[in-house]
């Protein structure tokens, strides 16, 4: 609809001239190589921080939106098949009044960085309150002041968490992030074609399973076990040398033929089919396989030590709902919440307490190591230390070349 | 071809308005409808312009933010994943250096799939198209069947595949005990499951091209060819094969440019030394080293890469229809 312009000639000259065909056309063509420049890079680049600027907390909008969304990792909270809900998260929003929603978005670290890194980066929301990431994903996140600070008093129920998991590297004080589950990798195998078992990662590179094994693609749970294998205390001060002697043993044994492949959660198929005879393993997967598929496999931390990893909970640096929550987070450190939800995933669980609650529960499962690990266990899992941003890039980047890729 | 089409499709309008036909009168139609018809054809460039807005919205804007993407530079002391505005062609000359074999490596699979689909699709499309011709019931069965694995997920198909393969699994003992394998042969994490992988995955872009195309061979000329005492391979190849072009030509491409890109296959399929295909290597940049510039700058090449050789290729073998 064409617009009427002023009668007064200088007005109309200026308004025409506003509103030309081409001008709007230059605009936009701009606007576009504007925006080209202006990093609209695929996977949100990060001209913002890298200026030196991090994002800012969102405002929290708690008291009026009683909401909290929560993303996690499948088969990782207490489900009922039949009703097909989650009991306790039913529980809180029952006790509490906050809606909480509960998504399994995150299928890997890296992926799940990849995906919401870009708006991190620009602090904007990502449609998540909570996120549950691997303590070296959690690390990465936090030295980029991508998540909000706790108010650790609306969590008084934190002062659970396991005293060796209340200073951690790279969070000290747990400041931006709480323990969800740990667990262990080590090394399972097929108990009918290896009857003697299995005591150190270097059994895994015995002739008769030549071209029958896999690792890992996880690679600080494969490399800190070559190097645990090394000698290495992988929670301490090693460097690139310690890690170009594990290098070279994984690439002599994909070169061998030792090695059929290197693969992510999948190596449970290959199990299933017999591909994969021993692997390098986590010990949740082989609980859950060994249920479902009958007793058919064994998993071990090797004698020279296995990896100890944790999954943390941590407020998005967009989140409107952190005092939301803390309150979930406040429930699930209450020792009775946590033994329910560490009786169906079968993982170690970080709440001081929640063992005693698990008495009523399921008694067998007080002795299960996995989830409530005695001393000694624990003794021999080893957290792999933080590594610096330059070094994060440089050894996965040497780790996908070994892995062919 | 492309003339007769035309003619059938204004074959319908033109008569619709039948009065045209009349003779010795001058155009018979009102102004009112010409004037519709003028509508009309107006009315075709408004239809494509969702088509227009969508492609550039999905296609063209991600293709320049790509191109960007893959000329940043990591600024000094960045963390993962930070990276800079810059026009670092360099990039380029990492990538390929380093990766050039993946590059290789994913044309020839593609290639050798391709090939591979085009020897078990074509005769398939042929025994569909010409030698069922009539029997509505049985082609539409066989039809069916052709497309009934795109019901299942692709990445489900796939690891049937593995199940299929595997050393304990039915395949691999048959193929010992007829010594076609040795004893301690596998199928699974090897370069020719990858390479079965594609060809089964892609087999039905490459069937259905040259069915649809078979399907409107005039089989007279087959008879022709017949009573000019040619042999049947001589048919085959002098009428029935010139006349399928077409089909062919869309079925390869079809087939050829995604089997390039594919990553699924050859990671399901595929072990760690020598069956990396391109499309890995850009999900491991892209994912898990987090070098965005190096892992556009791969995607970028690979595209144009395959543009190439589509180019090529039609300026080889193509037929008309095509260009």
């Amino acid at each position: 609809m064409p617009q009427r312009l002023p009668d007064d000639p200088r007005l109309r000259r200026l308004v025409s001239a506003q509103f030309s065909r081409r001008n709007v056309l230059m605009g936009a063509g701009g606007l576009t190589l504007a925006g080209l420049l202006a990093a609209c890079g695929t996977g949100g680049s990060t001209t913002n921080s890298a200026a030196g600027g991090t994002p800012t907390p969102a405002a929290d909008l708690s008291g009026s939106e009683k909401v909290v969304n929560w993303a996690n990792w499948t088969l990782y909270l207490d489900y009922d098949d039949k009703a097909q809900t989650y009991p306790s998260l039913d529980a809180f929003s029952q006790a509490s009044g906050i809606q909480a929603n509960y998504s399994e978005d995150i299928d890997g670290n890296d992926t799940y960085f990849g995906k919401v890194q870009g708006q991190l980066a620009a602090g904007q929301d990502i449609g998540q309150d909570i996120i549950t990431l691997t303590d070296w994903m959690a690390a990465r996140l936090i030295r980029l002041g991508y998540t909000q600070e706790l108010d650790l008093a609306n969590i008084p129920n934190s002062a659970n968490l396991l005293e060796n998991l209340k200073n951690v590297d790279f969070d000290p004080g747990r400041k931006n992030s709480l323990t969800w589950q740990s667990g262990f990798a080590g090394i399972a195998w097929n108990k009918e074609a290896v009857p003697g078992g299995l005591r150190t990662v270097a059994d895994l590179w015995q002739p008769e399973l030549k071209g029958r094994v896999e690792v890992l693609d996880e690679m600080r749970d494969t490399m800190g076990l070559l190097m645990l294998d090394n000698g290495v205390d992988i929670s301490g001060e090693w460097g690139s040398a310690e890690y170009d002697a594990a290098l070279e043993v994984l690439s002599k044994q994909i070169a061998d033929g030792q090695i059929r492949q290197v693969k992510g959660n999948s190596y449970k198929e290959d199990l299933i089919s017999g591909d994969a005879l021993a692997v390098i393993a986590w010990s949740g997967d082989i609980t859950q396989l060994n249920f479902e598929e009958g007793d058919k496999w064994e998993f071990a931390l090797p004698d020279a030590g296995g990896t100890l990893w944790s999954d943390n909970l941590m407020v998005p640096i967009g989140s409107p709902h952190k005092a939301n929550a803390e309150a979930l987070m406040d429930y699930y450190y209450d020792p009775k919440n946590a033994a329910t939800v560490a009786a169906y995933v079968n993982y170690i669980c970080p709440v001081e307490g929640a063992r005693e609650a698990m008495e009523a529960i399921d008694p067998e499962l007080v002795e299960n190591p996995l989830i409530f690990p005695t001393e000694d266990f624990l003794a021999n899992a080893h957290v792999l230390r933080t590594l610096s941003a330059e070094e994060e890039t440089d050894f996965s980047d040497r780790f996908q070349k070994a892995i062919g890729n | 071809m492309s003339l007769l089409a035309r003619n059938r499709g204004n074959g319908p309008a033109a008569d619709a308005s039948g009065k045209a036909a009349r003779p010795g009168g001058k155009d018979p139609r009102s102004a009112g409808e010409i004037g519709a018809e003028r509508r009309r054809s107006r009315m075709g460039y408004w239809l494509i312009l969702p088509g227009f807005a969508f492609m550039l919205l999905f296609f063209v804007l991600p293709v320049f933010s790509l191109l960007a993407t893959s000329l940043y530079a990591k600024p000094p002391g960045a963390d993962v994943g930070q990276f800079v505005p810059a026009l670092q062609f360099g990039n380029y000359a990492d990538v390929l250096g380093a990766y050039w074999q993946e590059l290789l490596r994913s044309f020839a699979f593609a290639l050798v799939a391709t090939v591979a689909a085009l020897l078990i699709g074509y005769p398939m499309a042929y025994l569909v198209a010409v030698r069922l011709r009539g029997r509505k019931l049985l082609q539409g069965i066989l039809l069916v069947l052709i497309i009934a694995p795109f019901f299942t997920s692709f990445i489900l198909r796939t690891q049937a595949w593995k199940q299929i393969l595997a050393d304990e699994g039915p395949v691999v003992a048959v193929l010992r005990a007829v010594a076609l394998l040795p004893e301690d042969g596998r199928l699974t994490a090897t370069a020719f499951a990858v390479v079965c992988g594609l060809t089964y995955n892609f087999l039905p872009f490459m069937t259905l091209p040259i069915y649809a195309n078979l399907e409107r061979l005039d089989t007279r000329l087959i008879e022709a060819g017949t009573d000019l005492y040619a042999s049947p391979f001589q048919t085959f190849r002098t009428v029935t094969l010139p006349l399928s072009m077409p089909g062919v030509m869309a079925g390869t491409l079809l087939t050829f440019i995604p089997a390039s890109g594919d990553y699924i296959n050859a990671a399901l399929l595929g072990n760690n030394q020598d069956t990396t295909m391109i499309g890995q290597v850009i999900d491991s940049r892209f994912f898990r080293v987090v070098d965005y510039p190096g892992a556009s700058a791969l995607s970028f090449v690979l595209m144009l890469a395959i543009l190439a050789l589509v180019i090529l290729y039609v300026r080889r073998f193509g037929t008309k229809e095509l260009l």
